[in-house]
């Protein structure tokens, strides 16, 4: 029992950060109806960036987290305009393939930039954590599970109560509509790769201490968040929090109880079987096309 | 391919094909008559297996228009079988390789069978689950695969007692598969199933109501890219006598993807160019070798934006250009061999709805209809702006499952079926919004429609003079050879016209054809419709237009709120109160009354 209860924690603080990550793809996905396969790579580029803020350079480290997430905005604008912006009008296709150069990119950049050793990263907090009964409380995996909860309940009020938020809805609801209603649409795609590379350079921040700081850690944590997302729902935010977490645990038991070797194959069993028996995931509707 | 829409004449073919025959003989013949160093046949023999895998992205992504982003693991697959079955187990290469190619086709069916009802997104994240699967058993299975080690001492076949152990000869069988593959996948894409697999490509919708099974398109599509894959890497192994797990990884799968694209995906002769650039690249941008896979990330993005069709794409484009628009010569145009099905039973009922429903969620678009409509006559569907004329056409023809009710087509009933078989039993129809498969010629449009399953006349030279004769009856054969994008809106309307009455429709179903025409075009549609009744076909027709509408129709249903309110001869349901109420308002309809 204590056992399990440990493993709870540590796949829910796992979960957490494909849940960040699977908002950002889903937020993008409902305001371009793109899926960005650069989306891992915003959380290996935070990541970096905190290895050369504070290990390289030494700076403490609650700077270093501040101008890690001022330095993802600016690269959500960036990616808008080389990655997406061009592409706009063509089908879903030449811009998915667009984010797929663009993580080979930034990956190989990064790459031949710092060579291919992991580093590593310090956790945020000098205490390890606190025992209650038979469960370790880790500090790291406690302040990704609030920041979760601090991020979706942040996204949670931007959207539904402030008027920015309604229009970013109008947007990805009905892009010309919007524009008709003097909507700034472009504008608007742009706040979202902000807020997406941003939510994804978090969870990079978070997850360097758990894992290594390696230029392909983006590429599976992203590959499990997209699952994640199916799972949930895809274009559905309470889905992708649900998937995210609910991936989270799964692996860490059938790492435990079934397999280590095989634990990133658990994600993808589950998918399989969602996308066979349930495709449209656990809160997704279907849709069908109009003709 | 389909945008270089001239027609070949005879003297061209003839000279493409000597080209043709005389470059694949050459190519395999250097091979074995000028020695190599090792590190050029390495290159060559890599550049040439890779393409064989990569012509499959050619018809899954190119021609069909589908994602795979495994194709790496059938790659791996063929490459494991081949390995595995000449060292292990012993078996001849061939037999070792048959059955890689078996197994790549299996696992790409069932892949294909259990998503591509999905599609788009969905298909991406599946084959990079089954990617990423692959290459953990890979690794991982030390029994079997002998895991990270990777098998070494693989064996190369020997045909009627040549044996291929050689490098150069080797090399030359390489290149003559690659060849040969090369050609099919050409062809394929001007045959009957290349057709339809840019059909789906281009405007799925629309596929399966011109009789396109788009799923059984689509898993054949996405099958035949998976054996492509398993030959290539079957051949690959055989090549390099050594393979490990990180040669089949999910970065393999994006490098070949990387190819197609870069190359053209839309023709194999761009896909051999690409997979040729990307293996010759590295090589000479080796100063760049650092940078080097960070400036191919870079080039992707850049390719996407200013040679979305790749580099032969691109080319194709500029020499269409220099040559400029092609001469179209005056053909004879076949008649249109109308009405032989339709002009039986005149008179009697052709189609008869009862009690038909759609609701979408709480609305009920359309509420307990039903309809008649009697052969050969126009019979016009009409009622104001959601009225539901549009969502009960979409149930006809199947694009919405109805909520209720039945329908029945000269007595069968056809209700529970898709749109494509829909289709073959007859049913023709237009849209609203036009939708034609932009990427393909105008005759091939009309094509597709005139190879509709069940059509008087099946496949072959017959649909070409079916699919002419069509546009000759809609005064468009001289644009034949057009892309169909270049044409007006007005023509557009007529080409989707032309490739409803190509598959000779029992009961043609138009979709406001009037929408967006000018006046002069509207004239001419009236006289095209005309014409067809002339001929006895049986027309089911919606629109707006009342002035249309009354020149051509025989009969008139009108729709108010998913209800019949009227049906009847055209004078007096125009001059029906409630009618008048439903178009006009209720004040004008009691001063009227």
């Amino acid at each position: 029992m204590g056992i399990a209860l440990q493993l709870l924690f540590t796949g829910l603080g796992v979960g957490s950060i494909y849940a960040l990550v699977a908002l950002g793809f889903v937020l993008i996905y409902r305001a371009t109806n793109v899926v960005n396969f650069a989306q891992g790579d915003f959380a290996m580029l935070g990541a970096f960036a905190m290895v050369v803020l504070c290990i390289d350079l030494g700076w403490p480290y609650w700077l270093g987290i501040v101008l890690t997430v001022v330095a993802m905005a600016l690269f959500g604008v960036l990616f808008n305009l080389g990655v997406y912006y061009p592409l706009r009008h063509r089908s879903f296709l030449p811009v998915i393939i667009s984010t797929i150069g663009a993580s080979i990119l930034l990956e190989n950049g990064v790459l031949a930039a710092y060579g291919p050793r992991p580093q590593s990263l310090p956790g945020i907090f000098t205490n390890q954590g606190f025992s209650v009964g038979p469960v370790f409380f880790d500090s790291q995996y406690l302040s990704i599970l609030a920041v979760t909860v601090v991020a979706v309940a942040l996204q949670y009020l931007f959207f539904e109560r402030t008027l920015l938020g309604k229009k970013m809805q109008a947007v990805s609801q009905d892009k010309e509509m919007a524009s008709l209603l003097g909507i700034p649409v472009a504008l608007l795609i742009m706040l979202t790769f902000v807020y997406s590379a941003t939510l994804g350079g978090l969870a990079g921040i978070l997850v360097a201490p758990i894992l290594f700081v390696s230029v392909q850690m983006g590429a599976s944590i992203a590959l499990k968040a997209f699952a994640a997302s199916i799972i949930g729902g895809f274009g559905d935010v309470t889905g992708a929090i649900v998937g995210g977490l609910a991936l989270g645990v799964i692996e860490t038991f059938g790492a435990a109880y079934v397999s280590v070797p095989y634990k990133d194959g658990f994600a993808f069993l589950v998918l399989f079987v969602f996308l066979l028996f349930r495709p449209q995931g656990i809160f997704g509707e279907r849709v069908a096309e109009k003709a | 391919m389909s945008a270089d829409a001239r027609p070949a004449s005879p003297t061209r073919r003839v000279a493409g094909a000597v080209v043709f025959v005389v470059a694949a003989a050459v190519t395999i013949a250097i091979p074995l008559v000028q020695p190599m160093p090792a590190y050029s046949l390495n290159l060559l023999m890599q550049a040439s297996t890779y393409a064989i895998a990569v012509f499959g992205l050619t018809i899954v992504l190119g021609y069909t228009g589908q994602i795979n982003l495994a194709q790496a693991a059938f790659f791996g697959l063929g490459a494991y079988s081949v390995a595995l079955g000449t060292t292990t187990l012993a078996l001849p290469f061939w037999v070792a390789l048959a059955l890689g190619i078996v197994l790549a086709a299996v696992a790409g069916a069932a892949l294909g069978l259990t998503t591509l009802r999905l599609g788009g997104h969905y298909l991406a994240m599946v084959t990079i689950s089954f990617q990423t699967i692959l290459s953990l058993v890979l690794t991982n299975w030390i029994a079997v695969t002998r895991g990270p080690d990777g098998i070494s001492g693989i064996k190369r076949p020997a045909v009627f007692g040549y044996s291929f152990d050689g490098s150069g000869a080797y090399l030359a069988l390489c290149i003559a598969s690659l060849w040969l593959v090369g050609f099919l996948v050409w062809r394929l894409g001007r045959s009957r199933l290349g057709r339809r697999m840019q059909a789906v490509r281009d405007n799925e919708l629309a596929a399966g109501v011109v009789g396109v099974d788009t799923y059984r398109t689509k898993v054949a599509a996405f099958t035949l890219s998976a054996v492509l894959g398993g030959f290539g890497g079957g051949l690959f192994a055989g090549g390099f006598r050594y393979i490990s797990p990180d040669q089949f990884s999910f970065a393999e799968s994006v490098v070949f993807l990387t190819m197609a694209l870069l190359g053209g995906v839309r023709s194999p002769f761009g896909t051999a160019l690409g997979t040729a650039l990307l293996i010759l690249l590295p090589e000479w941008l080796r100063f760049l070798k650092v940078v080097y896979l960070a400036v191919y990330g870079a080039a992707v993005i850049l390719i996407m934006v200013f040679m979305p069709e790749g580099v032969w794409g691109f080319v194709a484009a500029l020499v269409r250009r220099v040559r400029g628009p092609s001469m179209e010569t005056a053909v004879p145009v076949p008649v249109l061999p109308l009405t032989k099905e339709t002009a039986q039973g005149d008179g009697t009922v052709l189609l008869s709805v009862r009690g038909i429903s759609k609701h979408f969620g709480g609305l009920k678009a359309v509420d307990a209809v039903d309809l008649e409509v009697r052969r050969n006559g126009v019979h016009a569907l009409i009622g104001p702006n959601g009225s539901g004329k549009s969502t009960l056409l979409n149930v006809l023809s199947g694009l919405y499952v109805s909520s209720g009710g039945e329908i029945a087509l000269a007595g069968a009933t056809i209700g529970a079926l898709p749109p494509h078989e829909r289709a073959a039993r007859g049913l023709g129809r237009t849209f609203q919004n036009i939708r034609l498969f932009t990427a393909m010629s105008v005759l091939d449009n009309v094509v597709v429609g005139a190879e509709r399953p069940g059509n008087l006349i099946d496949g072959g030279h017959g649909a070409h003079a079916l699919a002419l004769a069509a546009l000759g009856f809609v005064g468009l054969a001289d644009r034949a050879h057009r892309a169909v994008g270049s044409l007006s809106y007005g023509h557009q309307r007529r080409v989707e016209i032309a490739r409803a009455l190509a598959g000779n429709p029992t009961l043609l179903l138009l979709d406001e054809p009037g929408a967006g025409l000018n006046h002069a075009e509207k004239e001419e549609l009236v006289t095209l419709l005309t014409r067809l009744k002339g001929h006895g076909l049986t027309i089911l027709i919606i629109d707006h237009d009342m002035n249309l509408v009354e020149k051509v129709a025989d009969h008139i249903t009108v729709l108010n709120f998913g209800r019949r309110i009227a049906d009847g001869a055209p004078g007096e349901v125009l001059r029906h109160p409630d009618v008048i109420a439903a178009y006009l308002g209720q004040v004008n309809a009691r001063a009227a009354a």
